[in-house]
C-alpha cells in the first residue's frame, strides 16, 4: 500500500506506524467514563475510515490518511498538525 | 542408447551450443534454448516422475509453468531445489536433476502399490479411511501417510546463496511478453511512457515462439525479436526476463526475478534471486492462457499431453515427443495443433473430435489424417508410457489406435489469476468457455488471451489498444499506431467436461491425483460449494495451484450438482500466483543483518579492555569488563561495583533516547505528558519525570534537562526512545499543535558518559580544568551546564543512577571515543575503572531505582512507589485513567525490597511470593521478584519485587516460592532502598 505523505509525498506503507481512528477527539480531564471511550472504545467500519499513520522511517509527521479500509483505497492524507489547527 | 527426438532442423534452440545435463545420474545432451523438459524429451525421456498419491507413472504433460507432473529436484547438496517445473528450466551446462516421490527409480516405484489401495484413498480418505481404532491414527497412521505423501525434500542445509529486494516505479506494468504483451509495452513505450515489461520464461515472445503465423509480413518469432530490439532501444522500456509477477497488491506488484537459476551458481557478488516490489500507475495483464486437458478414464498415462505443448515443442524447440501422434479435441486449436506438428515432420495418426460439426477449414489441418467427428477417446493403455487409446465414435462402436503419444486440447483457460488477487472473482463467459475477470484491479486491464482474445490478431490489436490507453491515463495522448497485420484464426470451442469410458480413472488433478469420481463422491456427500470442493478432494492445492485442473473440476462440479458453471462460480485465487522462495522475501535481511547493529562511541575502545557486550535493542553495550585471573562474571562485576563505591567508574550511556525540545511552550508541554512539574524547572537543572500512558499505566522514565529558556533536553531509557519520540509528537500534532515546541531525537548526536564514585568530581575537574566550575557550591545535585572545552562543545549533568556522587558528560558523538580515553587517562590517578550495564544495574537494585523489569507495562507510578510524583494541579496525559479504583486499590502489588532471611541464599527474578503459612495457588500470590542482584555493600543478594500491600510489610517474613529453580525460600520484606537512603553520597 502507498501512502501520500504531504510532506515526502508517495511512499511504502511499511515506512509508517499506524494509529487507528483519527476521529476522535481527546476528551476534557476528570470526565472518566467519556475518557474510557476515548482509550478503548472503536468503531469497526466497513468503508471510508479516517486513520492516523505516523511516518517513522520518514518525516516523522502525524498523518491524517482517509481510506478505504475495504479496499486499501487511500482517498486523503493530510497533515494531522493542519488539521488540528483548523 | 535412447533414441532421439530432436528434428533434423528448425526450433529456436541455438544447435552450436551442445549443453550436456544430467536426470538421475544419467548424462544427456541438449542445446542452449532449450528447457529441461525439452532437453529430456528430445532424449526419448518421457516418464519423469510418479503421482502424489498413487505414485502412477507421468510424464511432462505441457511446455510451461503450468505443468502438473514433471517436478523435479534441481541441484545437489545446499543448492538443491525440490518441485521445480521442468517445463520452465533453462538448460545450462552441468545441470543436475532428479526425480521426485518415488524409490527407487520413476521406471520402477515400490510405493506404485498405494495403486493396489485406491479405493481407500478417495476424497477425504484421511477423515474416513482410517478413523478406525482412533489411536491408531496418531501413532500409526498419520506418521505412515505423512512418510509416503509429499513431494521432494529440502535439504535442510544452510542456503549459501544471496537474494535481493528492490522496487520499481513505472507508469505501465506488462505482465507477460506474448504478442498481446509485447504489443501493449510497443504502444506505451512508443508514446514515451515508463514501462516494465516482465516475462517469466528466458525469451520475449509467449505463443509466437511456436507459431509459424506471419506478422508485419515476417514470421511469429522474428516480429518478437524485432519488437524486442525496438523496445530495447527506448530508454523508458525495462525489460525483465525470467521475471514472474506473482501478485497484484494494493497500489503495487510483486515479482520474482530469477537471476542466476539459469547458471549452475551464481556469479561473484549476484543473488541467486531478486524479488521485485513494482509500483505501476497502470497495469495490462497479458499473462496468456493455458490449455485445458480433457478428462476420460486413463488421461494420466506418460505421452498424453496438452496438445498445444507437443506444438511448442515442434516448433521452438525441434523435438517431436512421439512419432505417432493423435489428437483428442473439442476446439479448433486442437486441429490446428494437429497441423503444426505434421508440418514439423511428426505422423498425426488420428484426430477425434467430441463435436459433431467442424466447419471444412479446420477439417483440412488434419491432412490426411483418419477423423473421427462426434467421438472422444474412451480408453487408453500402456504402463511407462501411452501404447494405445480406444475411440468411441459417433455411433457408440470403439476402436483401438496404436499411438506413442496422444495430444489433448479442451480450450483454453485464460490466465487472470493476478486479477483476482485483491478480492474479484472470474465470471463464466458461456459464449468465450472461459471464465474472465471484469472487475479488475484500479488501473489493470486484461489483453490477449487473458482475456479470451484467443486470435493472434485479436490479441495484437488488443494489446495494443491497451498499451495506447494506459499511455494516455498517464498524460502521453493517445497516438496513432500503425495497426500490426495479422492473419485471423479459428478459435470455435465446444467444451465436454468428461467423458465416459472404461472404469479407469479419469483425472482432473494430475498433480494432487484429484479423480472426476472423487468430484462426485464430493458432491454426493454434500460437499457442493467450490470451496468445500476444494478442501475436501484438495483438487488444485497442489504446487500448480489447479492450473489445468481448476475449470475442469468446477465444470464436472457443476454437473453433479445440476448447476450451471457460472451458478457453481470460480474459488478466489490469493498470491503468490507462482511459489517463491522464502529467501527472496528475506532477502539480505538475514541472519545478523535482520536488524541494524548500532554501537556507542566507545565501542572499540571498551572492546580492547576486554568488554563482554550484551544486546540492548539494537544497541551492543559493555556488560562487564573481564580483568585478568577472573573466571566468572559475577567476580567482574563485584570488582567494578565496589570501584564505584569506593572510587570512580565511567559507562557509556549514549543509549539511551535523547529529544532536543524547544520553544516557548516545552515547559507546559512537558507539564502535559510527565506526571510531575516541568514548567518551574529553572535553567540550568536536571529533574526526573515519568510519563503514563493515556490508560494510566506507567510508560517511561528519565531526567530531562533545562539547558537554556526555550532549550530542553530529555532522555528516555534505551528502549523506549523510539516510543517515547513517537508519543511525544503524536501529542504535539495531534493533541495540542498550538503549543510553540519543536522536537527532534538526538539520540545518534550525542555521545554521553556516566562518571560516578565519591572521586568523580575531582576527576572531571582535572579532565575540564576551568571551563567549569563544578564545585559542590556552583553545581549541585541535579546541576547541568553547557560550555566548551577547546572548541568542543560538552554538556555535564549532575545525575545519578548509582546513588553515588556522579555526573553524566556529553560530547558530540565523533568526540565520543576521544571523551571515553581522555576520562580513562586522567582517572589513572584516580584508580578509575569502566563499568558495564550488570554493575549499573546492581547499583539502581542497591538503590530501589526502577528499570525495565519494573516498568513492564502492567505497573502504575503508585505501584513504583512514584505515587507522590503525580500532581494534582494539572492535567496531563493518564491522570484520568490513572485515577481508576483498581489501579489506586491498596492491595495491588507495590515496590518493595527483598533479602534472603539466610543471607547466603541466591534471589532469582520472577519467583513468586507468598505470605508465610500459605498454599502456593494463583488465588494466594501476593506479587513476584522483578529484580535481583548479589550486592557487593551489603555482602549478600538482595531483591526488588512488587508486593500486594508492600509498604505496610516492611519487616515481614514471606516465602518466595520457585519450585523449577531454587525452591522455598524466606524472605524479608525492607525498604527497596539498601545503601544510603538519606542520599548524602549523591549530594556529597
Amino acid at each position: 500500500m502507498r501512502i501520500p505523505c504531504p510532506y515526502c509525498g508517495s511512499r511504502d506503507a511499511s515506512e509508517f506506524s499506524y494509529s487507528g481512528d483519527a476521529t476522535l477527539t481527546r476528551p476534557a480531564p476528570d470526565s472518566t467514563d467519556a475518557m474510557f471511550d476515548y482509550v478503548y472504545l472503536r468503531d469497526n467500519p466497513v468503508g471510508v475510515h479516517q486513520e492516523h499513520w505516523y511516518h517513522t522511517a520518514g518525516c516523522h509527521a502525524w498523518v491524517k490518511v482517509t481510506r478505504n479500509v475495504s479496499t486499501h483505497e487511500v482517498i486523503d492524507a493530510v497533515l494531522a498538525h493542519d488539521e488540528a489547527e483548523s | 542408447m535412447s533414441i532421439s527426438r530432436r528434428l533434423a532442423s528448425g526450433g529456436l534452440i541455438d544447435r552450436s551450443k551442445p549443453i550436456s545435463f544430467s536426470f538421475d545420474g544419467k548424462t544427456y545432451g541438449g542445446y542452449a534454448g532449450d528447457t529441461l523438459a525439452s532437453a529430456l524429451l528430445a532424449n526419448d525421456t518421457m516418464l519423469v516422475g510418479r503421482s502424489f498419491k498413487y505414485h502412477r507413472p507421468r510424464g511432462i504433460f505441457s511446455a510451461g509453468p503450468e505443468e502438473p507432473n514433471a517436478l523435479v529436484t534441481l541441484r545437489s547438496g545446499a543448492r538443491a531445489e525440490p518441485n521445480t517445473k521442468a517445463t520452465t528450466v533453462e538448460l545450462f551446462d552441468g545441470l543436475a536433476a532428479s526425480s521426485q516421490n518415488c524409490w527407487p527409480s520413476p521406471n520402477f516405484d515400490l510405493r506404485a502399490v498405494h495403486q493396489l489401495a485406491g479405493p481407500l484413498l478417495n476424497a477425504g480418505f484421511y477423515y474416513k479411511t482410517f478413523m478406525w481404532p482412533a489411536a491408531f491414527w496418531e501413532k500409526f497412521y498419520e506418521p505412515a501417510i505423512r512418510a509416503s505423501a509429499g513431494l521432494g525434500a529440502l535439504s535442510g542445509l544452510d542456503d549459501p546463496d544471496t537474494y535481493e529486494k528492490t522496487h520499481a516505479f513505472c507508469d505501465l506494468l506488462v505482465i507477460g511478453a506474448g504478442p498481446a504483451g509485447l504489443a501493449a509495452a510497443l504502444a506505451a513505450g512508443r508514446a514515451g511512457a515508463r514501462v516494465v515489461l516482465a516475462e517469466e520464461d528466458f525469451v520475449l515472445g509467449g505463443r509466437l515462439l511456436s507459431d509459424t503465423a506471419q506478422i508485419d509480413g515476417v514470421s511469429a518469432a522474428s516480429w518478437a525479436a524485432l519488437t524486442e530490439a525496438e523496445l530495447g532501444t527506448l530508454p523508458n522500456v525495462r525489460i525483465l526476463k525470467r521475471t514472474a509477477v506473482f501478485g497484484a497488491y494494493d497500489g503495487e506488484y510483486g515479482a520474482i526475478e530469477r537471476v542466476s537459476d539459469h547458471l549452475p551458481v551464481p556469479p561473484p557478488f549476484a543473488p541467486r534471486q531478486r524479488l521485485w516490489k513494482i509500483v505501476a500507475r497502470q497495469c495490462v495483464l497479458a499473462a496468456g492462457a493455458a490449455e485445458r486437458p480433457l478428462v476420460f478414464p486413463g488421461n494420466d498415462r506418460p505421452a498424453i499431453m496438452l496438445a498445444s505443448a507437443l506444438r511448442i515443442y515442434a516448433n521452438r524447440f525441434g523435438v517431436t515427443p512421439g512419432q505417432c501422434i493423435a489428437i483428442f479435441t473439442t476446439s479448433d486449436d486442437g486441429w490446428r495443433s494437429a497441423f503444426e506438428l505434421q508440418k514439423a515432420g511428426a505422423e498425426i495418426a488420428v484426430v477425434v473430435d467430441a463435436r459433431a460439426e467442424v466447419a471444412p477449414e479446420v477439417r483440412k489441418f488434419a491432412g490426411n489424417a483418419p477423423q473421427f467427428l462426434g467421438a472422444h477417446v474412451s480408453d487408453t493403455s500402456g504402463y511407462r508410457r501411452l501404447t494405445n487409446i480406444e475411440i468411441t465414435d459417433s455411433t457408440g462402436k470403439t476402436r483401438s489406435v496404436a499411438v506413442d503419444t496422444l495430444g489433448v486440447s479442451g480450450g483454453w483457460s485464460p490466465s487472470i489469476g493476478i486479477a483476482t488477487h485483491l478480492g474479484s472473482k472470474g465470471n463464466w463467459s458461456e459464449e468465450r468457455s472461459a471464465f474472465l475477470c471484469t472487475d479488475t484491479p484500479p488501473g489493470m486491464q486484461i489483453a490477449g488471451a487473458a482475456a479470451a482474445q484467443w486470435t493472434l490478431a485479436d490479441a495484437l490489436h488488443h494489446g495494443a489498444l491497451a498499451g495506447a490507453k494506459a499511455a494516455a491515463h498517464v498524460g502521453l495522448g493517445l497516438q496513432t499506431q500503425k495497426p500490426i497485420i495479422a492473419s485471423d484464426e479459428a478459435s470455435g470451442n465446444n467444451p465436454v467436461w468428461l467423458f465416459k469410458g472404461s472404469r479407469r480413472k479419469a483425472f482432473i488433478d494430475l498433480q494432487n491425483d484429484v479423480t472426476a469420481t472423487d468430484v462426485a463422491l464430493a458432491a454426493q456427500e454434500g460437499f457442493r460449494s467450490v470451496e468445500q470442493l476444494k478442501r475436501y478432494t484438495t483438487l488444485g492445492m497442489a504446487t500448480d495451484q489447479g492450473k489445468t485442473s481448476n475449470v475442469n473440476g468446477l465444470a464436472i462440479l457443476a454437473g453433479e450438482i445440476r448447476k450451471t458453471i457460472a451458478e457453481t462460480g470460480a474459488t478466489r485465487a490469493r498470491p503468490p500466483h507462482v511459489p517463491v522462495a522464502i529467501g527472496a522475501f528475506a532477502g539480505l535481511h538475514s541472519g545478523k543483518h535482520f536488524k541494524p547493529t548500532r554501537l556507542t562511541a566507545s565501542h572499540a575502545a571498551s572492546a580492547a579492555l576486554n568488554a563482554t557486550f550484551v544486546e540492548a535493542g539494537q544497541w551492543m553495550r559493555a556488560q562487564w569488563f573481564n580483568a585478568p585471573g577472573e573466571t566468572d562474571w559475577l567476580q567482574s562485576v563485584t570488582r567494578e561495583v565496589k570501584a564505584v563505591r569506593s572510587s570512580v567508574g565511567i559507562c557509556d550511556v549514549s543509549t539511551l533516547g535523547k529529544i532536543a525540545l524547544c520553544g516557548s511552550d516545552v515547559g507546559a508541554f512537558l507539564d502535559r505528558v510527565y506526571v510531575n512539574t516541568f514548567s518551574t524547572l529553572p535553567i540550568g537543572k536536571v529533574r526526573y519525570g515519568v510519563m503514563l500512558r493515556e490508560d494510566g499505566f506507567v510508560m517511561d522514565d528519565g531526567t530531562t534537562a533545562r539547558l537554556a529558556a526555550d532549550h530542553y533536553v530529555m532522555t528516555t531509557t534505551t528502549v523506549n526512545a523510539g516510543k517515547v519520540m513517537q508519543h511525544l509528537e503524536y501529542c504535539h500534532q495531534v493533541l495540542w499543535p498550538e503549543l510553540d515546541v519543536q522536537m527532534v531525537s538526538v539520540t545518534e548526536q550525542w555521545a554521553q558518559i556516566a562518571v560516578a564514585g565519591p572521586t568523580s568530581r575531582e576527576l572531571l575537574q582535572a579532565l575540564l580544568g576551568d571551563a567549569c566550575d563544578i564545585s559542590n557550591e556552583a553545581f549541585p545535585y541535579m546541576a547541568c551546564a553547557e560550555f566548551h572545552v577547546g572548541n568542543i562543545p560538552l554538556r555535564l549533568f549532575r545525575v545519578s543512577f548509582s546513588g553515588e556522587l556522579a555526573y553524566e558528560i556529553a560530547a558530540p558523538a565523533g568526540y565520543g571515543e576521544a571523551l571515553f580515553n581522555a576520562l580513562m587517562s586522567a582517572g589513572k590517578t584516580f584508580d578509575v575503572m569502566p563499568y558495564g550495564t550488570e554493575a549499573l544495574s546492581v547499583m539502581r537494585i542497591e538503590k530501589g531505582h526502577v528499570a525495565g523489569s519494573e516498568l513492564n507495562g502492567q505497573t502504575v507510578a503508585r505501584d513504583l512507589g512514584l505515587g507522590r510524583m503525580m500532581s494534582v494541579k494539572k492535567d496531563y496525559i493518564g491522570r484520568t485513567m490513572a485515577a481508576r479504583e483498581a489501579l489506586i486499590d491498596p492491595d495491588r502489588p507495590t515496590l518493595v525490597g527483598l533479602r534472603p532471611v539466610d543471607r547466603s541464599q541466591r534471589l532469582r527474578n520472577g519467583t513468586l511470593l507468598f505470605a508465610r503459612g500459605v498454599t502456593p495457588a494463583p488465588d494466594t500470590n501476593a506479587g513476584f521478584i522483578t529484580s535481583t542482584a548479589f550486592s557487593p555493600g551489603n555482602n549478600h543478594w538482595i531483591g526488588l519485587g512488587l508486593l500486594a500491600r508492600g509498604p505496610e510489610r516492611h519487616g515481614e517474613i514471606i516465602r518466595a516460592w520457585d519450585p523449577v529453580r531454587s525452591g522455598d525460600l524466606e524472605l524479608e520484606v525492607v525498604d527497596p532502598v539498601f545503601i544510603d537512603a538519606e542520599g548524602a553520597r549523591l549530594r556529597a
